[in-house]
């Protein structure tokens, strides 16, 4: 139980909760049952019926109701008297700035994605409030506290990527089901259904490599009296049979690589139009969300790996009932996992494409999974996560600074622990968000437009979300509301220019101070000119370094995992987060990543593992006699393993 | 194996956790039958996850009032007198329960644990008891064991911010991932009283102390004839007495099993919940490990502290 010390600890404290998902209903829970009065939750989000098997506070009644609303209702039903507050709003509001966060004596995170988590952490730095982080994937999750000048912050180790693919993988030379699901995804469904005025990769191939007489874009049109069978044929008939003959017809592509097979709608399927059971009415109105291709077909299993036939005839129908049934969502349809339509036409069309350049089909669920970056989660996980994030909250709120702790929750045990704590790093120095260390940047100059250093750098990479950009005191770009029209049309005018034309020259040994007023974070590039990069390693054709190849450079895997939904959207064209783990999918190249991802999920480094063996038998006093500490630090084949590997810093 | 498919329904509502066990598995939780005993916050956890998993059946047994001290780390139950007041601990969360997953049967049986018999426990895959005296357990745990079909047999305790969970599996085959292949994994489990009765110096060198700790108070409570759990910082002196006599049998130095440890699990009777919630966490995953027979179950004990922030696999037998 709780001292009296650690209650009176607690009965005074205010706390922010971030996420009301998977972790954060544990956790709520959690707190308030340890004695938390004044908790603060924020959730964007609403509830889904896939949230059920584990978001306990949530019933099959309350779908579409806001998670933080029920989530704070269900639990003032057992805890009665104490105060919670909901905010079913994006923790990115404007409303939610520095002076909010100073309210609290710590923040909590259960967040599903990369780009929240860094925006908390910022927040949390600017007004200096302990943050306690957490994430989980199936079996697997950590909690780390994170305190200003006494531990690294959550951005002191980069984060991964979102896992990309060279744009011609995904065009023209798919080798696994992920490039068809990716193709099928980023630019079919978005060409298809998606807004016609964003950029698409699809279409330079169809109409260069042709030099047919038509342009591109008028082959994915649909010709006015066209007939929805006719036009879903010419769909299928140029994406998987001519597009398929033109790239074959480019010989140097094939030298050392399997030759795709076009595939024609008249050989899969007899000439007859597919005619499903019933007729579908035009205007009949319906529940978009019980629009389905495969209860028109009768396909029931979303377990079962249909045939080629099978998925042509999906795909047609799926068509087919987009333009039916949800004409007026055509072309604003970008991919949603949770769009039971949007996901039949994308494995249909996935498959098809896996069939053509003979690579294993999968079945719907599947696909599902790797389209819409589903991380798997459990209950168990959650709650386990949830209850070490209520420990450390309690540490932090009584400044116990020398116990607090790392604690990873391992499927498979390592030195006889399930749960390993680790002592948490000191700040990284050359952190650039917690230490201002000045980052570098090689791009080209002369061809590297503004817009590209905002979409790609200041964005992508340094998650900013309102950011101002200057060179010394010329300000050459500034998102937010309240700018005049003049300033609006010179920063449009200023994104077009390439960063040498700028009115104050971008050039080699410029700096450049990039800021975000609600983050209050600031930093400053040292820009560097480079000619030429590579296109495949380096698809931004530009290259930040910084913190990055400080302390820690191959940790690239390590550390952040999602809490259970889904992943943040890729928003890059061709840019997909992979699942890690994930059992269910079996792409053969992803298991070794899933591997490397498990291994370094846990990965410490040696020193700090020695550290805590020291602190522990150093300063828990009733353990003092006890021999069973040094176990995490003594050699195991597989952790000194990873010790080595990461030792070499 | 059968080869029943889920429902559309269940498909919708399990689809992450298949996503981490699988079809087959989850065929299996929804077949499977689980009794427990001891309605306490490590339990109420522990209902909550498998209720969650989609298990088939949940059978609750507590016949205990509910009292505001036995349900402080209880989130089924509100805490209104006028709610609670009269009803069992296994009345008051079977109706709680019921409302988490409508796919799972959940029932309450009346009685006392050792007044039930073979025909009773034959209907389980799993049996998780707490809060119940060394005696129980181990009668328990031996019927399980005489039983025609295998049950898997837990059980569950938190004192203070430290929480102990023992596993039987007796013979257990299971499969598990190894690179790109499924193989088979035998193990061999001892029952609590074969574990808890292995000379103390015949066993590995590190055994986390907590283990030592809990078989003193355990054996302290049996002894005084207390129920689990009823014990104070004024019952220190008398432990302290019977460590020494343990310690002596056992050839070993009484400073093995620091006092402190001893003293702050004699006081914490509260219960701390994010232990509970740990503990019961732990527990949830590995009966469904039991269950669907995927993954490395723990043998034989599990051991948590919150204030080494350990969570300990020992594995105690011959």
């Amino acid at each position: 139980m709780a001292s009296e010390e650690q209650l009176y600890a607690i009965k005074g404290s205010k706390v922010l909760m971030v996420g009301a998902g998977g972790i954060g209903c544990e956790l709520l829970k959690t707190l308030a049952l340890s004695g938390f009065q004044d908790i603060h939750i924020i959730d964007m989000d609403t509830i889904e019926v896939s949230n059920l098997n584990r978001q306990f506070l949530f019933r099959q009644s309350h779908v579409g109701q806001s998670k933080a609303k029920v989530a704070r209702d269900a639990v003032l039903k057992f805890r009665p008297h104490i105060k919670i507050t909901p905010y079913h709003a994006n923790v990115k509001d404007p409303d939610f700035n520095v002076d909010f966060f100073k309210q609290f004596n710590v923040v909590l995170n259960g967040l599903d994605n990369l780009d929240a988590r860094r925006h908390v952490n910022r927040l949390c730095l600017a007004a200096d409030v302990p943050l306690v982080e957490s994430g989980t994937t199936g079996f697997l999750g950590q909690v780390t506290v994170h305190v200003k000048g006494k531990t690294e912050c959550y951005e002191c180790q980069p984060k991964p990527a979102p896992k990309s693919y060279p744009v011609c993988t995904i065009t023209s030379t798919p080798s696994k089901f992920v490039h068809c699901i990716v193709w099928a995804k980023d630019l079919l469904f978005a060409k298809l259904f998606g807004d016609k005025n964003q950029a698409n990769d699809l279409n330079v191939r169809s109409s260069d490599a042709a030099g047919s007489s038509e342009p591109a874009d008028n082959v994915f049109e649909r010709k006015t009296d066209e007939k929805i069978e006719q036009y879903g044929r010419r769909i299928f008939d140029h994406v998987f049979g001519y597009n398929i003959e033109v790239a074959l017809s480019n010989e140097e592509t094939w030298k050392n690589r399997n030759r795709p097979k076009p595939l024609y709608s008249r050989d899969v399927l007899s000439d007859e139009l597919t005619q499903p059971n019933g007729d579908v009415e035009k205007g009949k109105t319906d529940d978009p969300a019980s629009i389905s291709a495969m209860t028109s077909l009768g396909l029931k299993n979303p377990q079962e790996i249909w045939s080629l036939k099978e998925n042509s005839k999906v795909f047609l129908e799926a068509l087919k009932l987009f333009f039916v049934k949800r004409e007026k969502d055509i072309g604003n349809l970008s991919f949603d996992k949770d769009d039971q339509l949007a996901v039949e036409f994308v494995t249909a069309a996935a498959n098809i494409r896996a069939a053509s350049f003979g690579i294993p089909l999968h079945s719907l669920f599947e696909a599902k999974g790797i389209a819409g970056n589903i991380v798997h989660a459990v209950a168990t996980t959650n709650a386990i996560i949830a209850g070490l994030i209520v420990i450390e909250a309690i540490k932090v709120l009584q400044w116990d600074a020398s116990s607090y702790r790392m604690t990873y929750c391992l499927e498979h045990p390592s030195r006889k622990m399930l749960l390993m704590p680790v002592e948490p790093f000191e700040p990284n120095k050359s952190c650039y968000v917690c230490s201002e260390t000045p980052l570098s940047l090689e791009i080209n100059t002369h061809r590297s437009k503004l817009r590209d250093f905002v979409e790609k750098i200041v964005k992508a990479k340094l998650g900013m979300n309102l950011p101002l950009i200057m060179h010394g005191s010329a300000l050459l770009y500034e998102a937010g509301d309240d700018l005049d029209e003049d300033m609006v049309a010179n920063y449009a005018a200023n994104l077009e220019k390439v960063l040498f034309e700028l009115p104050s020259p971008v050039k080699s040994g410029t700096i450049l101070t990039v800021e975000d007023l609600q983050q209050e974070l600031i930093c400053n590039i040292n820009i560097k000119h480079r000619e030429e990069f590579d296109e495949e390693k380096e698809p931004d054709g530009m290259l930040l370094s910084g913190w990055t190849q400080a302390i820690r450079p191959e940790k690239e895997n390590a550390n952040s995992v999602g809490n259970g939904e889904s992943a943040s959207d890729a928003s890059q064209a061709v840019a997909v987060e992979l699942e890690e783990g994930n059992e269910m999918v079996e792409v053969p190249a992803e298991i070794p990543a899933a591997k490397k991802r498990k291994l370094s999920d846990i990965s410490v480094t040696r020193s700090s593992v020695t550290r805590i063996a020291e602190t522990n038998s150093n300063k828990i006093v009733e353990e003092l006699d006890e021999d069973d500490d040094d176990i995490v630090m003594l050699d195991d084949d597989g952790f000194s393993e990873i010790g080595k590997k990461r030792k070499s810093q | 194996m059968d080869t029943e498919e889920l429902t559309e329904q269940e498909t919708a509502l399990y689809d992450r956790q298949i996503r981490v066990w699988g079809v087959d598995a989850q065929r299996r939780l929804s077949k499977a039958n689980v009794l427990v005993s001891g309605l306490k916050g490590t339990v109420i956890e522990f209902c909550k996850n498998i209720v969650l998993a989609g298990i088939g059946s949940l059978t609750l047994i507590d016949d205990r009032l509910a009292t505001e001290d036995l349900i402080s780390a209880n989130f089924l139950i509100p805490p209104d007198e006028s709610v609670y007041g009269g009803k069992s601990l296994a009345e008051l969360c079977g109706d709680s329960l019921k409302d988490f997953n409508p796919m799972v049967r959940v029932s309450v049986e009346k009685g006392e644990l050792s007044s039930f018999g073979a025909e009773f426990y034959e209907k389980f895959d799993a049996v998780v008891v707490s809060c119940c005296s060394l005696t129980t357990k181990k009668s328990v745990n031996e019927k399980l064991r005489k039983l025609s079909k295998r049950v898997a047999f837990y059980t569950v305790d938190c004192r203070d911010s430290c929480g102990e969970i023992f596993v039987d599996l007796q013979s257990y085959t299971y499969s598990k991932k190894k690179l790109d292949e499924t193989v088979e994994c035998q193990m061999q489990y001892p029952s609590f009283e074969e574990a808890t009765v292995i000379p103390w110096q015949a066993l590995p060198r590190k055994v986390s102390k907590l283990y030592f700790a809990m078989r003193v108070v355990e054996r302290f409570e049996m002894i005084e004839g207390r129920n689990p759990g009823e014990t104070s910082v004024a019952d220190l002196p008398s432990v302290l007495k019977l460590r020494k006599e343990i310690c002596e049998a056992q050839s070993v130095n009484e400073s093995f099993i620091p006092e402190a440890l001893l003293g702050r699990l004699l006081a914490g009777t509260r219960e701390f919940p994010p232990v509970c919630a740990i503990v019961g966490g732990i527990l949830g995953q590995e009966v469904i490990k039991a269950i669907s027979g995927k993954g490395d179950p723990i043998k034989n004990f599990f051991l948590f502290d919150a204030v080494n922030g350990k969570g300990i696999i020992e594995d105690i037998s011959k």
